[in-house]
């Protein structure tokens, strides 16, 4: 069983949703960006997307945009994204926390799919979550994925219908990530109501959990998630907060990492005041 | 990738590959919009009231067949190589942009999309995206890197005059690349209502196979305009380079002719070797941007570095894929000019012939200098004239030191 799927086993019998907390590699700078990625699980986050910075964002809103902009800025590379994490694991010994690299595929493509795998794991990453990577072009990535034990979670958007869903789900594991709106990160937000349909459609389909994206700002949004999926992934509004702490000369003000744990443990709070069946 | 393939003319396969180039590297949201357009597309092609309505615009609205001219006095002056200039600069909008864009449009509104948008970097196709959008009625936004629109003032207010939105793009270098990334995420959250109107031969598939089927029609009139001037095919192609549409649409009719030697100009900016060019075959390597795996400008990691053209629309990090296979293949000799050469030649051929060159094309015509001297006096060369110049002088004349 990987760590993804035994968290959302664990999610299960606590009979709740997980919040799944996005924050990008190196942001707003190297050593402050460890600090809040160290201290993610203790603020209530269940696992954990590690964006990884690209000049050419294409799906993301501007706060992603930026917070990548800063990252590359301060100097982050594939490596350097690859050493936090085998830092995570050892200085915080959580080897339960499943950590995602979410991005772009040509980091992966430069690197060579064979190699990249192969180092992720090594890392002690979980499994990846690319943008620009549908089924259609997945044949490259996916067999050393499995091999490497790392875990394609794919996305599903209100766009994908039934009868493209099993295409897509062919290629998923660990979860399947459904884009709750059309659009960029950090832009709208879905209904409720829109939500529940859809989980409920992907649903009939696989086995697997679903988290649910996009435009998820506060505790009581992220609470109405948890009530039809079975996680709530917030992104831009975390890396917001990241922004918000720094000040006009772009250093670190002494309560930015409290303040983005602060709005994580409102958000988890939100996720685990929902009991579930 | 040393294979000969009996044809150059097949791709791309059903998967929208040409070899390991090109694809669909597109956000899921995009998809099952981009596997319609793909149905959508393969039936309007083939539909003869599509390809009639398509031929009546070119020939009433665009005015095709364009001209292929005897270049007189610039081939006396190079003495050496026949040249034929392939006049796309005299289409209505003055560019080649417009044959693509009235295919584009038409299928709009065929699959009933009811917004159109194009990203624009010399503002060619976004000129020629507003006045088919105007001429049909729908709504337009045209993204522009914000330093794309200062200097292209005079295409901007055009855009605007046709009665399009032109929104600045402020991100990373503020160029053509930039208003691509933000075209794709506006189309991400509008795709159910808009169409989506690339300019070029990239993106995803189907865009860079449908691109260029509606810009073939330069290399198809070339064929038969050569033959009724010369009696027989052109002996060499040239045409310059940004995402390659116009490359394309002259050189695909003739890739299976094998005696046709055929070369694209890419712009070397301020040279090659100094790193501040726009020539992704010359200087790039394989990556993955905008929907398709491809030759790009990029570092190490794989993040895309910022190409230098003084032509607003060649200065893009990256090229369509079927110019990236064939390259591979070799059928195609890739080359590049600087700035340098190409201000040189935009001024010559507006002395020798009288006519203003885009800055674009004004590369493929300063290859055209260096290369014809050496070829010998029946090599029937042409090249495709694929704008005006027009919208460049501001920016010639500052270059010049002129106020005007």
């Amino acid at each position: 069983m990987s760590r993804i799927e035994k968290r959302f086993a664990q999610l299960k019998a606590d009979k709740r949703a997980g919040l799944v907390t996005y924050i990008t590699a190196g942001d707003p700078n190297i050593d402050v960006g460890f600090q809040i990625l160290k201290g993610l699980p203790a603020a209530g986050a269940d696992l954990i997307e590690l964006g990884m910075p690209f000049t050419d964002p294409m799906a993301d809103g501007p706060s992603i945009q930026h917070a990548g902009q800063r990252a590359l800025k301060a100097g982050i590379t594939v490596d350097a994204t690859f050493d936090m994490v085998r830092r995570f694991r050892k200085e915080t010994g959580d080897n339960d926390t499943p950590i995602l690299l979410m991005g772009y595929y040509n980091l992966i493509y430069q690197r060579g799919a064979e190699r990249f795998c192969k180092e992720a794991a090594a890392a002690g990453i979980d499994g990846f979550i690319l943008v620009d990577l549908p089924p259609e072009e997945a044949d490259e990535l996916k067999p050393h994925a499995v091999a490497n034990g790392l875990d394609t979670v794919l996305l599903t958007a209100p766009t994908t219908d039934d009868k493209r869903l099993p295409a897509v789900l062919k290629y998923a594991s660990g979860f399947v990530y459904f884009v709750s709106v059309l659009g960029i990160t950090g832009t709208k937000s879905a209904s409720e109501e829109a939500v529940r349909t859809h989980v409920e459609r992907i649903k009939r389909h696989t086995k697997l959990p679903v988290g649910v994206g996009f435009g998820i700002k506060t505790p009581d949004q992220a609470a109405a998630i948890a009530r039809h999926a079975d996680a709530a992934v917030v992104g831009s509004a975390i890396v917001d907060r990241v922004k918000a702490g720094l000040d006009d000369n772009g250093k670190a003000k002494p309560d930015l990492v409290p303040g983005v744990f602060a709005y994580i443990r409102a958000l988890a709070d939100g996720v685990r005041g929902v009991r579930k069946a | 990738m040393s294979s000969t393939p009996n044809s150059f003319r097949t791709g791309p396969d059903e998967r929208g590959h040409f070899g390991l180039f090109g694809g669909r590297y597109v956000a899921e949201t995009l998809m099952p919009l981009i596997l319609e357009l793909e149905k959508a597309y393969n039936e309007a092609k083939v539909d003869p009231q599509f390809q009639g309505e398509l031929k009546y615009l070119l020939t009433q609205y665009a005015g095709r067949p364009s001209p292929l001219y005897f270049a007189e006095r610039l081939t006396g002056k190079l003495g050496g190589a026949k040249i034929y200039l392939k006049r796309d600069e005299l289409n209505h909008t003055g560019s080649h942009k417009i044959n693509n864009v009235l295919g584009q449009v038409l299928l709009a509104k065929r699959m009933g999309k009811t917004r159109v948008i194009a990203e624009t970097g010399a503002g060619q196709h976004g000129v020629a995206t507003a006045t088919a959008c105007a001429l049909f009625d729908i709504p337009c936004v045209v993204f522009m890197g914000s330093v794309d629109v200062e200097r292209q003032a005079p295409n901007v207010f055009r855009m605007k005059m046709l009665g399009a939105e032109v929104r600045p793009v402020t991100a990373g270098a503020s160029t053509l690349k930039d208003a691509m990334n933000e075209a794709l995420r506006d189309w991400v959250a509008t795709c159910e209502t808009t169409f989506y109107c690339i300019g070029t031969v990239a993106g995803p598939h189907p865009y860079p196979a449908m691109v260029r089927d509606f810009q073939c029609v330069i290399g198809d009139e070339v064929r038969k305009q050569m033959m009724e001037a010369e009696g027989r095919l052109p002996d060499t192609l040239v045409a310059c380079i940004g995402g390659g549409s116009n490359a394309m649409g002259l050189f695909h009719p003739f890739l299976d002719d094998q005696g046709v030697r055929i070369i694209g100009v890419e712009a070397a900016g301020r040279g090659v070797e100094t790193g501040e060019h726009a020539a992704s075959l010359t200087g790039g390597r394989p990556g993955v941007l905008h929907g398709n795996r491809t030759y790009l400008l990029q570092d190490k990691e794989g993040q895309i570095t910022e190409a230098h053209s003084i032509s607003a629309g060649l200065d893009y990090p990256g090229i369509g894929p079927e110019h990236a296979w064939l390259k591979e293949k070799g059928r195609v000799e890739y080359v590049a000019a600087t700035d340098d050469e190409a201000v040189e030649a935009f001024q010559l051929l507006c002395k020798l012939e009288g006519i203003i060159p885009a800055l674009e094309s004004s590369h493929a015509l300063a290859h055209t200098i260096k290369l014809a001297p050496s070829l010998s006096k029946d090599n029937l060369l042409v090249m495709n004239l694929s704008g005006r110049g027009d919208k460049d002088v501001p920016q010639i004349a500052e270059r010049l030191g002129v106020k005007i």
